[in-house]
């Protein structure tokens, strides 16, 4: 089942000029496999994101990326109140394939089209972005990565913020892209999301774990990336104790 | 009404207003999107001794001006190197200089009397020089903007994912900034060191509140910039008000009555949220 290796990263240290952010990074991504990215906030999440783009250089080790990777940023980063409708948006995703004097034709418009119409937006094209539920604006960024030939989707927590309903459906147009053969990247706090992922990856300013969610998703490992103590919620349900947090 | 139009001075002050309106409304689009109206005000200000030595020497002032833009630009990416100084401070830091320098060249005894025509601008008497420099301006800042439009777009969209995109945002800013600076050289011919962002901030504002989208928000600019402009300069004909402040709060009526137009709509609008709501995701 696993498909070509798309992303290989072996001993992988990242960093902004002066220590590594993250270090001892190395993992495998396959063409249809999704792996859950596990950490806390300033963990090195975006960082490895960053590098996996090609906005970072490994500082040391080796990162060999195979094909397109196209970003899925959180959509509080991008400005809601900006004059764009969704078919914009979508066409933006062209641009990487153009010289910087052309502009995109009516035939990548046509394919912004499509891709918003695989995401299940066709009918919402010449909506402006940001009066779109955060759930439907998510799929408008896919559609753009889409538009990209993106064969590795990097989703920065893209189920933050959605209702139940929107969720499912959010996780389940992920699942079906990955079955198309792209390579599917999530950073998340949600370990129910993770655990349904191929593979998951614990990183807390170097790489805790990887592999298999069974495999990996334990208390210890899951106490040494978040770095603090798990507690059961009443009514169900984990949380994540600081460490710095005394009890009394 | 047509008055006016029969005095020479009129005919080449529209025509200076309009060809400025054209250029100044369509970048402001941007301008304001970019959110960089105060970089627009410093940049105008920064010019000020620039203005003030073409003056003295007897040369266009576009020869003094393209100078001190870019002596400001460069004094402006320095200072906000220095440490522990932001942008912000820098822009401060290096505007205050270069206004106050101008300020004491244009007030030393040697300077000319005129100081007045700098600050406030002098669009009821543009040199075919100035006509020509802005009839240029409006022809060529549209192409290029037209051919940067998607770029400008993805990027003020989402500066974060820009790279992903194959886009370079720090370039695509520095070239808006360099169209920015080109536009106020010109324009700040016609209404004055203090007055010449109220066409490059106004129109788009006042755009802004009546479309959700860019392109017809750069047409409506341009428009409300031209119509504002002229309408100005009919109230400085009949009411021999300053033409330059006159022109100014044209603009600021225009970008008050967008407002409340655009209020108006927004109440009179469907509510879209149960439409959304029906859709799963």
């Amino acid at each position: 089942m696993p498909g070509q290796a798309l992303i290989e990263a072996d001993g992988l240290a990242v960093g902004y000029g002066g220590p590594p952010a993250i270090d001892g990074v190395s993992f495998g991504l396959r063409a249809g496999e999704r792996m859950a990215l596990l950490g806390p906030n300033g963990g090195g999440k975006t960082t490895l994101m960053r590098a996996l783009l090609g906005e970072l250089r490994p500082l040391t080790g080796a990162l060999a990326v195979h094909g397109r990777c196209g970003t899925v940023p959180q959509t509080e980063r991008t400005r809601l109140d900006y004059p764009v409708s969704a078919l914009d948006v979508a066409t933006m995703g062209a641009l990487s394939r153009l010289p910087w004097w052309r502009r995109p034709s009516r035939e990548d418009r046509r394919g912004a089209q499509a891709a918003l119409a695989r995401v299940g937006l066709g009918d919402r094209a010449d909506a402006t972005f940001g009066e779109l539920s955060g759930g439907q604006r998510q799929r408008v960024l896919i559609a753009r990565a889409l538009v990209q030939d993106a064969v590795v989707l990097l989703l920065d927590e893209p189920f933050s913020g959605l209702d139940n309903a929107s969720a499912a459906a959010l996780e389940a147009l992920i699942a079906e892209l990955a079955g198309e053969g792209r390579g599917i990247v999530v950073a998340t706090h949600d370990l129910d999301q993770a655990r349904r992922s191929d593979s998951v990856l614990c990183l807390n300013r170097r790489q805790i774990a990887h592999g298999a969610p069974a495999a990996v998703l334990d208390r210890p490992t899951l106490e040494a990336t978040y770095g603090g103590a798990i507690v059961e919620i009443p009514g169900g349900g984990k949380a994540i104790l600081p460490s710095h947090h005394h009890h009394h | 009404m047509l008055e006016p139009l029969g005095e020479s001075f009129m005919q080449r002050a529209i025509l200076e207003i309009a060809l400025i309106g054209l250029a100044g409304g369509a970048i402001g689009c941007w301008v304001v999107l970019y959110e960089l109206s105060y970089a627009a005000e410093s940049l105008a200000h920064s010019i000020f001794p620039g203005l003030v030595l073409a003056a003295l020497a007897g040369v266009p002032l576009l020869l003094g001006a393209a100078p001190a833009i870019v002596i400001a630009a460069l004094a402006i990416a320095l200072a906000a190197r220095a440490p522990g100084t932001s942008r912000d401070v820098g822009v401060a830091v290096v505007v205050t200089t270069m206004f106050g320098l101008g300020v004491l060249l244009a007030l030393s005894p040697d300077s000319p009397p005129g100081v007045e025509a700098l600050l406030f601008g002098d669009i009821l008497g543009p040199g075919d020089a100035d006509l020509i420099a802005a009839a240029v301006l409006a022809l060529l800042l549209p192409a290029v903007l037209w051919l940067l439009h998607p770029r400008l777009l993805a990027s003020g969209f989402d500066r974060g994912s820009a790279r992903a995109l194959g886009l370079s945002p720090g370039l695509i800013e520095a070239a808006l900034l360099v169209l920015l600076a080109a536009t106020t050289v010109v324009a700040v011919q016609g209404l004055g060191n203090l007055l010449v962002v109220a066409v490059l901030v106004g129109p788009a504002a006042a755009a802004r509140q009546l479309t959700r989208r860019i392109v017809p928000m750069l047409f409506l600019a341009a428009a409300i910039a031209v119509v504002a402009g002229v309408a100005g300069l009919y109230v400085s004909y009949y009411m021999g008000t300053a033409a330059g402040a006159s022109v100014a709060l044209a603009i600021v009526a225009a970008y008050l009555l967008a407002l409340v137009v655009g209020r108006l709509r927004t109440l009179r609008l469907p509510p879209r949220r149960p439409r959304a709501a029906a859709t799963i995701g």
